[in-house]
């Protein structure tokens, strides 16, 4: 314990105070069996087991998979990640909600200081918009890696139409974050969109009516997208993500292998 | 009884000699295989009223071993299942092929089944277990495999930690070094407030909808607009339930492969078409002569 000159070093106490630390009792309370951050932790199999098992990653992670499905070219991470880019856009999304008030023209006012007045403003706001594209682009990816593999055969039809559900409310996320900044952009890109919509016959009037409150988009339009935006849609998806995991491990894991 | 702890036989024992109301040193013995244990011994204390001849217990198991009449304490004896379970599975099929319900108690007379000898039990069966002894009813037995696949072939396997989360992990950070690099360099866009009264041209809708846009130049809006986006989302979601071809290797679904990727291949050459090469008016313009009218 002691040094040359019989007194202990900084380098003793520093270990020392960290085992102190991760020996007590709310170090123990916080990382349970098996987490790598727990006292006297080994590397060993059964303490592999234990990091997913008593971990909250359990939720999403078995304790073992088949060996072809951790291949990165198996399933190119592209569900993984478009459930990453969600987790980031809720996070930069949440960011950007203490800068924006959905009123006319307010709207616009908030994004154009976002770029100028507020601190990683621009940045946070091009990470939101650049990762939704992404995330449109990730889970169309995915879906085409799903139907190359045959993933959707006995037993995940169903989550194949999980899937389907996802993709339509990803669509639908990013064409209600696309009226938010309220620009020529926004204001065009969306009525081109929504005036599709207005075709289909017999409730097509009454959608397109309910969806952007009213005949044509108005400042009403904002407060009504930005509420499908940012809790509506999120909500709906999370629920359709969480079953969509879930049907995934008790599909039998990942499919495969060829 | 090979092999197991004394101590263990004895709590056995002792916990059946309870139930059934008989010595513990007599059933340690029978346990033991050191005294005989006539196999339709063991049952017939337990319910004095249905002894070994019970002539209701009269399966018509063509199957049955014993070619034909068995009833239910030795068959109970041999496989070990309760015979509150044999009666109640034998009842059930009795009903089900329409024969005169078997009931313990009522005169066998009723079952037309052959019936060997044996007069019928006059009263009804008591109560078969002694009191203070706690018994557990089978309700049922599910089978799995309806919703959770439990075939437990052996697989080579490797733990989720490290290997998986390691390969996620640094999946998430290249990705998220890209998103944050390109988002210093590439600014989202942000056009001039939006003025009802003057639309800009062309009007393109978001990029994944220029497709549908595009469509719409060569088809009734009824068409583009509403019938094939309509058409193409059921159409996908029913990709499973129409594609009965178990296979999963590409060599052997080629039909589904070309008819999937001629899909995706339109769908990005319309895309790709309605970005970049349609001009004001929605009219075909080359990129790189008129300029990009497109914006993300
Ligand atoms: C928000 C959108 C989505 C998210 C976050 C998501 C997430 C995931 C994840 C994490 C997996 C595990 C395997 C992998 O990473 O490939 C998975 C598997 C799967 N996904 Fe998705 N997904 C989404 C959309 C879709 C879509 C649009 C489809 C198809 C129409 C789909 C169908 C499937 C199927 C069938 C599997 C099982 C594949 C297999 O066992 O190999 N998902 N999804």
């Amino acid at each position: 314990m002691a040094n040359g000159n019989g007194r202990v070093g900084l380098k003793e106490r520093l270990s020392q105070a960290g085992d102190h630390i991760r020996s007590s009792e709310v170090w123990t309370s916080i990382f349970r069996p098996g987490s790598p951050f727990r006292y006297g932790y080994t590397d060993s199999p059964r303490n592999r087991s234990y990091v997913i098992m008593n971990n909250v990653l359990y939720h999403l992670h078995p304790v073992k998979v088949k060996r072809h499905a951790v291949r990165l070219s198996y399933t190119l991470c592209l569900g993984g990640l478009s459930f990453f880019l969600f987790i980031l856009l809720t996070i930069t999304g949440i960011f950007l909600m203490f800068y924006y008030r959905p009123t006319s023209p307010q709207a616009y006012l908030d994004i154009q200081a976002l770029s100028t007045d507020v601190a990683f403003g621009q940045l946070v706001r091009n990470m939101h918009r650049w990762g939704a594209h992404l995330m449109v682009l990730t889970v169309f990816l995915h879906m085409a890696r799903v139907f190359y593999h045959g993933a959707y055969k006995p037993p995940r039809e169903f989550n194949w139409v999980v899937g389907i559900v996802l993709l339509l409310l990803t669509l639908l996320l990013s064409f209600t974050g696309y009226l938010l900044p309220w620009d020529q952009l926004a204001l065009w890109a969306v009525t081109v969109g929504s005036n599709m919509g207005a075709y289909a016959p017999v409730v097509g009037d009454q959608v397109s009516f309910a969806l952007i409150g009213g005949v044509q988009i108005t400042p009403d339009t904002l407060l009504r997208w930005y509420v499908l935006h940012v809790l509506f849609l999120p909500f709906i998806i999370v629920i359709f993500m969480a079953v969509h995991f879930w049907r995934v491990r008790k599909d039998g894991g990942i499919s495969g292998p060829l | 009884m090979a092999g197991l702890p004394e101590h263990l036989l004895r709590r056995s024992a002792e916990a059946r000699a309870k139930a059934e109301g008989r010595d513990v040193e007599e059933i340690l013995a029978e346990m033991k295989g050191e005294a005989p244990a006539p196999e339709a011994a063991a049952p017939a204390p337990v319910a004095p009223a249905q002894p070994a001849a019970t002539p209701a217990a009269t399966a018509p198991a063509p199957a049955s071993a014993t070619g034909g009449v068995r009833d239910i304490a030795t068959e109970s004896a041999a496989t070990g299942v309760p015979e509150a379970l044999l009666q109640r599975a034998m009842e059930g099929r009795a009903r089900k092929e329409g024969k005169p319900v078997p009931t313990m108690a009522a005169a066998p007379a009723a079952t037309a089944a052959p019936v060997a000898a044996a007069p019928a039990p006059a009263a009804a069966a008591p109560p078969a277990i002694p009191d203070g002894v706690t018994t557990q009813r089978l309700l049922t037995v599910v089978k799995a495999g309806a919703i959770q696949q439990v075939k437990s072939s052996p697989a080579d396997k490797v733990n989720v930690w490290p290997h998986l989360l390691a390969i996620e992990f640094v999946a998430l950070m290249v990705v998220m070094a890209g998103l944050i690099i390109f988002s210093v360099f590439v600014d989202a866009p942000l056009l001039e407030f939006a003025n009802f009264n003057e639309q800009p041209n062309p009007s393109k809708a978001p990029w994944y909808f220029l497709g549908l846009q595009e469509l719409l130049s060569y088809f009734d809006p009824q068409v583009a607009g509403v019938i094939i986006p309509t058409f193409g989302v059921i159409g996908l979601a029913m990709i499973p339930y129409v594609d009965k071809n178990p296979a999963v290797r590409p060599s052997d679904r080629k039909l589904a492969i070309m008819i999937f990727s001629f899909f995706l291949f339109g769908a990005a050459i319309l895309t790709t078409y309605g970005s970049f090469f349609r001009g004001p008016g929605f009219n075909f313009s080359f990129p790189w002569v008129d300029g990009i009218f497109f914006d993300f």
